[in-house]
């Protein structure tokens, strides 16, 4: 599904991404686990396509295509759906309309008919139940004054409905109260599938309890320094990011392509 | 950072004008320059009466006493009066009497715009009256109107048809010594719509002018006047294009608006004049003054303005609210693109008891544009319990461009209750981003946001031009996203 090869970035004037390799199949379900400024969410926009990040060296093959040579709309096209940190907001437009000229836009790639008003809000219907919110949400404009646990679910069901085959949440869980976050995670579990891989970025191992990963890879200063099974994660918790790191420095360029 | 969302932006905001082409037709025009005897020249190819060439010259003899005002933020070199050419007309044949007696390079060039004055094609539900330069060339449904008794047609036919409904009302809202560009216009106008729909009677279509400047260094000053009668409805539309030239033509014109007892007016206007190159070269000087008057009781005036044109867009289209319990309007859109430069707003002056204004103003700026909201709501004595709410927004694209607000209030009955919110806001990389990750092109995207952050001003559209105008707003601000 996705093979990152030797990949180096650049924003802001600066190198964050110093080599990352990391293989995901279909259906798996990664977790991408670092300290602030590790370079989790660069990562997770060089994939989605974010023309702020360049990219220095290396490459990313998706779908045994070449993901970085595709525009944002492309990979969207291609079933790359990036849950955001900070989900923007956009006045005067519905999320009802957003998402349905982005599923349509979508559909129309792939060769289907595009949904009509009536068919459309049967389906977002079914979706809305996942992440248990009410109709009143798809009128209201986009992430405008939604609360930080609604900005989140409205990521989630944009995934629901979307339906892509590689799903980047990016630090989902932060600012998430306990019962805000069960939600997404229950969301997001509902969504997991045998052609759905997941990476999912967090900072704290507790989204890890709710949404159990195959895989968990620690990044730090731009490489992946760990990687193992979902006990990786418990470990980072109890010896902390610092811990981790001062093991890993002895690897030889840290760097372990996963499994 | 924004280097790359930057020229984006910029790419989405260069699209061409579409309607920059010049027909090529014979036209009748009066020299260069403005005397008395240009005035009198433009009057009797008019066939006026008396007292229109009287008000002609009591114009212009208290124009020669003013000086152009500086105040607006707009900046343009100095115009010279007598290097503007005021009169220019298609030569005909005969009057025209029916379509098949204009010329058909004129019919062409209104298909070209989308405006079918053919029998066949014409826009259902909409009367149109066709403004070539000077004159007045076709309005259609004219005698379904008639059957009505409402009155629709070109300023000169209104000038010798009803020459007591004009001598009454015209100059009533906007007198002929009202500001240096009125004054102008009310001295050399040469024609321009007359609207007159009479009591109780529901406008049973859209009314609607298509200006058109096509000659070159001619100046454009039309008129229009339209009166609601006790109890009447209309809703009236303006749309206006001219050719791509270099230099840069001045569009002067004058609208009076009457609602009398219990009356509703709505104007709408799509504004696409040519807005000049992507250097700033060329396009027109949009200097008009608007107004409506409340003068009876529970009457309405509603102006809505989508302002994608021109090079420099200079208009305040008011409400005098006269009448008890009459309500005002405004709802704008004004886009500036590239180097082209808009100050514009409203007033509302409340003069009668529980009187109410709305104000909602949308400002866009992209390219180098500079876009200025000025507005005055002005509480009289009398205006017992007089009511206003103000909402003025900018939007920007791109870091040259600029957005600025100049709302003024003045109150004098203490009863008034006002309110005022204002926001600027960018069209930012991650608005962007977030529309493409979902699937959106760039342009989608913008256009998505854009239409969003008008979605209030629109939604007081005609359905019709609501479509027409979401389109326009596309195509002004092609190029200029990303």
């Amino acid at each position: 599904m996705l093979h990152i090869r030797d990949l180096h970035a650049r924003a802001g004037g600066k190198d964050i991404l110093k080599g990352i390799e990391l293989q995901v199949r279909a259906g798996e379900v990664h977790a991408i686990m670092g300290p602030n400024g590790s370079g989790k969410s660069t990562l997770a926009n060089v994939l989605a396509g974010r023309e702020t990040v360049e990219v220095t060296r290396g490459g990313v093959q998706y779908k045994g295509k070449d993901l970085l040579a595709m525009s944002p709309e492309e990979r969207a096209w291609e079933g790359v759906f990036l849950a955001f940190q900070y989900p923007v907001e956009i006045p005067g437009v519905s999320t009802m309309y957003l998402l349905k000229a982005g599923l349509n836009a979508i559909r129309k790639h792939g060769g289907q008919p595009e949904l009509d008003a009536i068919e459309f809000l049967a389906m977002i219907k079914e979706k809305m139940k996942l992440v248990e919110i009410d109709q009143s949400f798809l009128n209201r404009a986009v992430n405008e004054g939604f609360s930080g646990g609604e900005k989140k679910r409205n990521e989630i069901l944009q995934m629901a409905v979307l339906d892509p085959s590689l799903s980047i949440l990016d630090e989902t869980d932060s600012g998430l109260d306990i019962d805000a976050l069960r939600v997404v995670a229950n969301g997001v579990n509902a969504l997991r599938s045998k052609d759905r891989s997941m990476l999912v970025i967090t900072h704290y191992q507790r989204l890890l309890n709710y949404i159990v990963p195959d895989r968990v890879h620690v990044l730090s200063n731009g490489r992946i320094v760990r990687s193992g099974g979902k006990e990786l994660a418990l470990e980072l918790e109890s010896k902390g990011y610092a811990g981790i790191e001062g093991q890993a420095a002895g690897t030889p360029s840290g760097a372990r392509p996963s499994a | 950072m924004a280097k790359a969302s930057t020229k984006t932006l910029e790419d989405l905001t260069k699209g061409e004008y579409k309607y920059g082409f010049v027909t090529d037709i014979e036209a009748e025009t009066v020299p260069r320059g403005l005397n008395e005897g240009i005035i009198r020249a433009i009057s009797a190819k008019k066939n006026e009466p008396p007292f229109m060439l009287e008000w002609r010259l009591k114009a212009y003899r208290h124009w020669l006493t003013m000086t152009e005002p500086t105040w607006a933020n707009v900046k343009y070199p100095k115009i010279d009066y007598q290097d503007i050419i005021y009169y220019s007309a298609p030569k005909l044949k005969k009057q025209v009497g029916s379509l098949e007696e204009i010329d058909p390079e004129l019919l062409k060039t209104y298909e070209k715009l989308g405006i079918s004055l053919g029998e066949q094609k014409r826009l259902s539900g909409v009367a149109v009256d066709a403004v070539f330069d000077s004159v007045s060339v076709a309005t259609t449904f004219k005698d379904k109107l008639k059957e009505l008794g409402i009155i629709f047609c070109s300023f000169s036919e209104a000038v010798l048809e009803h020459p007591d409904l004009v001598q009454k009302y015209l100059g009533s809202v906007v007198p002929h010594n009202d500001n240096f560009f009125a004054a102008l216009n009310s001295a050399v106008f040469s024609d321009g719509s007359f609207a007159y729909i009479p009591k109780g009677v529901r406008c049973p279509m859209e009314l609607s002018t298509y200006f058109r400047i096509n000659a070159a260094d001619t100046g454009q000053f039309e008129r229009t006047l339209i009166i609601a009668d006790e109890g009447a409805t209309v809703s009236y539309l303006e749309g206006c294009t001219a050719p791509m030239r270099d230099t840069n033509q001045l569009h002067a014109a004058v609208v009076e608006l009457v609602a009398l007892k219990d009356a509703t007016l709505k104007y709408s206007t799509v504004q696409n004049w040519y807005p000049g190159d992507k250097q700033g070269k060329g396009g027109i000087y949009n200097f008009v003054t608007k107004r409506g008057k409340c003068q009876g009781d529970n009457s309405k005036i509603s102006w809505t303005q989508v302002e994608t044109g021109s090079a420099i867009t200079w208009k305040y289209p008011s409400c005098i609210l006269q009448g008890d319990n009459s309500i005002g309007e405004f709802y704008s859109v004004a886009v500036t693109n590239n180097y082209q430069q808009a100050d514009t707003g409203t007033k509302m002056i409340h003069i009668g008891r529980n009187t109410k204004s709305t104000i909602i103003s949308k400002g866009i700026s992209a390219g180098h544009g500079q876009n200025t909201y000025r507005g005055m709501v002005k509480i009289m004595k009398g205006a017992k319990g007089a009511r206003n709410y103000s909402q003025c927004d900018s939007l920007l694209m791109g870091s040259d461009c600029g957005a600025h607000t100049f709302p003024y209030i003045e109150v004098k009955n203490s009863t008034a209750r006002l309110e005022h919110e204002a926001s600027t806001s960018k069209i930012g990389e991650d608005q962007l981003f977030y529309c493409r990750q979902r699937g959106l092109k760039p342009e989608d995207a913008v256009s998505m946001i854009v239409n969003g952050f008008c979605k209030e001003v629109f939604r007081e559209l005609p359905m019709e031009f609501a479509v027409e105008a979401q389109k326009l707003l596309g195509v002004s601000l092609e190029g200029s996203v990303g």
